[in-house]
């Protein structure tokens, strides 16, 4: 075990509303979906099914004509009861209605010694088809994987720092042996290392007893979990480099599909926020609908239901579904409110990372909780103080001079102020504290769209 | 605050597109979110929830940062009328006097100021940027009371104008909006902002051996003319009021004739602790100009070849405008140096070139508003190496 990567900056965004680690009991919804727009590379999606056909768990449903061979499978078995699409018919879901029994496609299976022994081309060939691979995410630029390509290295970070994030450890208890099976054939996708990140703070760490990859201690504030942080301190990203990354979910979904030959897109979420009456865990699939968990369960009539966490989240309404790489849905008061001389009162009760006029939450210390709403506190304005994203920013990276270069697509600017290392999820701490309240998370996108296709 | 509230919704619809006065609009939005924080929620996809922080609240402590200033500035301002006009005044005539005179440059440099903001913001269809909020208030800290109000006024828009709005407005400009006024006014009408104007003297005489210059003034003149070492010719000055009229400790107190709000390096410390306790202000560029002035006059010292380079060296920390320039100029974010490392070699510089503006060239005794000027056009460049270190790295991490 290498040592301790000790991270200073940063800030953990303490709200309330965090879920209490048990298994709720609750009925299975009735409609799943996979919705192409949840991965950032898919640009041409083909679907493969009709409204009416019956598929299984792992039955292929679309594919993206860029890279046909990497087929996008369905959660859960049942029938296909809507392709909604939006303007310009653009594929937004695959609804699928679920059976009560899930029945799931058949694969290969493998022992842990014949993962070992395999011809590679036959496990990523298995990947590919069974719904696995969308778990493999390139960065740069944070898209799906293309399974052509050789990485230097792969990264899994085991602990999530951000806002009410679900307990990894907790989600997969009892999966350890599907977890290290899943690192034991990510090994063989790279010449270089498997990268753990493992959780410094917490000790007796399940994932750093796993063999076959690199453990890595990270401690720290948020983003220290966040896996783009892990890499710029332990394996950087240069220019023409490719490292792939495997949430730690992810990773146990593969190692499964080779012990059990099934595609099981069976998985724990956290139901968080300060408007959920009973925050707690479910059991549930990828792709559910959320009315089920969120039915007579949330105070307060004007609340955000978002799928994954409050910063890099999205918004989906009350019968809306789960976001494929997402492990929990946070539920937070709507902001649509007008609070008169807002902008001045000193308050204890507003959290923020400043200290400017009576912007007192730093005397609370970081155990107190806070109720957020999504009011942006405030109007877009020009770029004014300076210094505070490096503070918030692990990375020897100087977002503000990133972001301007994207504003003014500057290709060259970009690259050597280091936008490969950089994806949504890395700038979303920054996109928080911005005084001037830009939308940091679109704008980093768009630079990496631009490079992308130049 | 519903009646409030119940105003900007009824006449809202008239400056609606489409309404009688829709092109007032940003007028209008700056009223109404100077009373309620917009109902504005964050986009679908990125950041559900923000800071509690804007640009309004930044803004507003660097002017609470102030007040001090303001304060001292306007007693002090009644105060000097009475010491040289030999009246006798109390507490409250002087504060009646000071607001008096200071009142009305505070209110023309707003007024002025703010419309060509809201011009500019009617011609590009945005709210009014903060900015001018501090700017605004700066521009009378930083002018002797007995400037005129017209030159003011012209001062005030030549900056915003030339200074800020040429530049793309708020976050865009080079060049630090009041002192940009500042020089203006320094350079267009020198005989109202040098010499005997640092005392608001009315329509009366002062009485006889006073003298209303600066120390900045009459260090240099000690030092040209030879007549002692500047802490003797000090201490002979002025003696018709008090004995230590300009001892080490009325200096740094502020008792003292100068620019409305900079005599006082106490009052102006006090606005350094609120902009550093806040993290508006950075104390890096704060620390820097100190520490950059301090050790260039010990330098000078050392070497002592005229009167003014053997005049101590923590005086310099305590005359002129240099804490004053230090604090609430130095520190404006958009025209300092935006890296972090920058700061410190930005804040340094400033502190070693207003000593060595001060010393060499009697021309200007003023020093620090030359040197914030000067390094604002440097800060691009000192940025400009520190980015390109970073680039450095990591090509150089790449090829390992």
């Amino acid at each position: 075990m290498s040592h301790t990567l000790k991270l200073k900056k940063g800030f953990d965004i303490n709200l309330s509303g965090k879920a209490e680690k048990k298994l709720a009991a609750c009925d299975q919804p009735k409609t799943f979906a996979l919705k192409p727009t949840d991965f950032v590379g898919i640009q041409r999606p083909k679907v493969m099914v009709a409204v009416g056909d019956t598929v299984k768990a792992g039955t292929p449903l679309l594919f993206c004509k860029m890279m046909e061979e990497v087929k996008y499978c369905a959660p859960v078995s049942g029938e296909i009861i809507e392709i909604k699409r939006g303007d310009k018919r653009k594929l937004l879901e695959i609804i699928i209605l679920a059976d009560k029994e899930i029945v799931s496609e058949p694969y290969k299976k493998f022992s842990a010694a014949e993962i070992q022994q395999a011809e590679k081309s036959e496990l990523v060939n298995l990947m590919i088809n069974s719904g696995v691979w969308p778990n493999i995410i390139q960065r740069p630029y944070g898209v799906v994987a293309n399974p052509a390509d050789t990485p230097k290295s792969i990264f899994v970070s085991t602990f999530d720092t951000s806002p009410l994030a679900a307990d990894i450890s907790f989600v997969l208890k009892g999966e350890e042996k599907f977890f290290q099976a899943g690192i034991d054939m990510l090994k063989k996708l790279t010449p270089g290392k498997v990268n753990i990140g493992v959780n410094a703070d917490v000790s007796q760490d399940t994932f750093s007893r796993i063999n076959n990859a690199e453990i890595h201690p990270v401690s720290g504030k948020h983003p220290a979990g966040n896996v783009g942080v892990q890499i710029h301190h332990i394996d950087p990203i240069a220019k023409g480099d490719l490292v792939w990354t495997v949430s730690a979910y992810g990773v146990a979904q593969i190692g499964k599909l080779f012990l059990e030959g099934k595609y099981d897109a069976s998985k724990v979420i956290a139901l968080a926020g300060s408007e959920v009456k009973n925050p707690q865990y479910y059991k549930t699939y990828t792709g559910a609908c959320i009315n089920k968990f969120v039915e007579q369960n949330v105070t307060g009539d004007e609340v955000r239901f978002v799928s994954g966490n409050v910063l890099t989240g999205e918004k989906i309404k009350s019968d809306g579904y789960l976001g494929f790489y997402h492990q929990q849905v946070t539920v937070i008061p709507e902001g649509t409110h007008s609070e008169f001389l807002g902008w001045i009162l000193p308050t204890t009760k507003k959290l923020s990372f400043h200290r400017a006029f009576g912007l007192l939450s730093f005397m609370n210390g970081n155990k107190k909780e806070y109720v957020v709403d999504t009011n942006m506190m405030g109007e877009h304005r020009a770029f004014v103080q300076t210094g505070v994203f490096e503070k918030v920013t692990p990375m020897d990276i100087l977002p503000t001079y990133l972001i301007k270069a994207i504003l003014a697509e500057d290709f060259d600017e970009m690259e050597s102020l280091g936008i490969y290392e950089m994806i949504e999820e890395d700038i979303a701490l920054c996109e928080f504290v911005d005084v001037s309240k830009n939308n940091l998370q679109q704008l980093l996108r768009e630079g990496l769209t631009l490079i992308k296709n130049s | 605050m519903k009646f409030i509230k119940d105003i900007f919704d009824k006449n809202k619809p008239a400056f609606e597109k489409g309404g009688k006065f829709e092109k007032l609009m940003p007028l209008f939005e700056t009223f109404e979110t100077l009373f309620f924080v917009p109902d504005h929620v964050t986009p679908a996809k990125g950041a559900q929830i923000r800071d509690a922080i804007d640009l309004k609240r930044m803004m507003m402590t660097v002017i609470i940062a102030m007040i001090p200033s303001l304060v001292f500035g306007i007693w002090n301002v009644g105060y000097q009328h009475a010491l040289a006009t030999g009246q006798a005044m109390d507490f409250g005539q002087q504060i009646w006097l000071g607001t008096l005179v200071v009142l009305p440059i505070v209110i023309v440099s707003y007024a002025s100021g703010l419309t060509v903001e809201f011009i500019f913001g009617i011609r590009k269809g945005h709210a009014l940027n903060e900015g001018f909020l501090v700017s605004g208030m700066l521009i009378p800290l930083v002018v002797p009371p007995t400037i005129p109000l017209w030159q003011v006024a012209i001062a005030t828009v030549f900056a915003v104008l030339i200074g800020k709005e040429v530049f793309g407005g708020t976050g865009m400009n080079i060049f630090n909006v009041a002192l940009t006024a500042r020089a203006f006014l320094y350079f267009a009408y020198p005989s109202q902002i040098s010499g005997n104007v640092w005392t608001y003297l009315g329509d009366k005489n002062p009485v006889d051996g006073y003298t209303g210059s600066t120390i900045l003034a009459i260090a240099n003149e000690a030092s040209v003319t030879k007549s002692g070492s500047v802490v003797e010719v000090l201490a002979n000055s002025n003696t018709i009021i008090s004995a230590d009229f300009f001892s080490f400790t009325n200096m740094f107190l502020g008792f003292i004739p100068g620019s409305i709000g900079e005599t006082s390096t106490l009052m102006v410390l006090i606005g350094a602790v609120i902009l550093i306790a806040t993290g508006v202000g950075s104390w890096k560029i704060i620390t820097g100009v100190f520490a950059g002035a301090y050790l260039t006059a010990l330098m000078f010292n050392m070497i002592g070849a005229n009167g003014f380079m053997l005049m101590p060296a923590h005086y310099h920390l305590v005359i002129g405008g240099l804490a004053f320039g230090a604090v609430f100029m130095a520190t404006d974010p958009v025209t300092a140096t935006q890296t972090e490392r920058g700061k410190w070699i930005y804040g340094i510089l400033i502190g070693i070139l207003t000593i060595v503006i001060r010393v060499f060239n009697p021309a200007y005794p003023e020093g620090i508003m030359l040197a914030i000027l000067l390094m604002n056009a440097f800060a691009p460049l000192i940025d400009f190496y520190i980015v390109k270190a970073n680039k450095q790295r990591r090509i150089q991490r790449a090829t390992v």
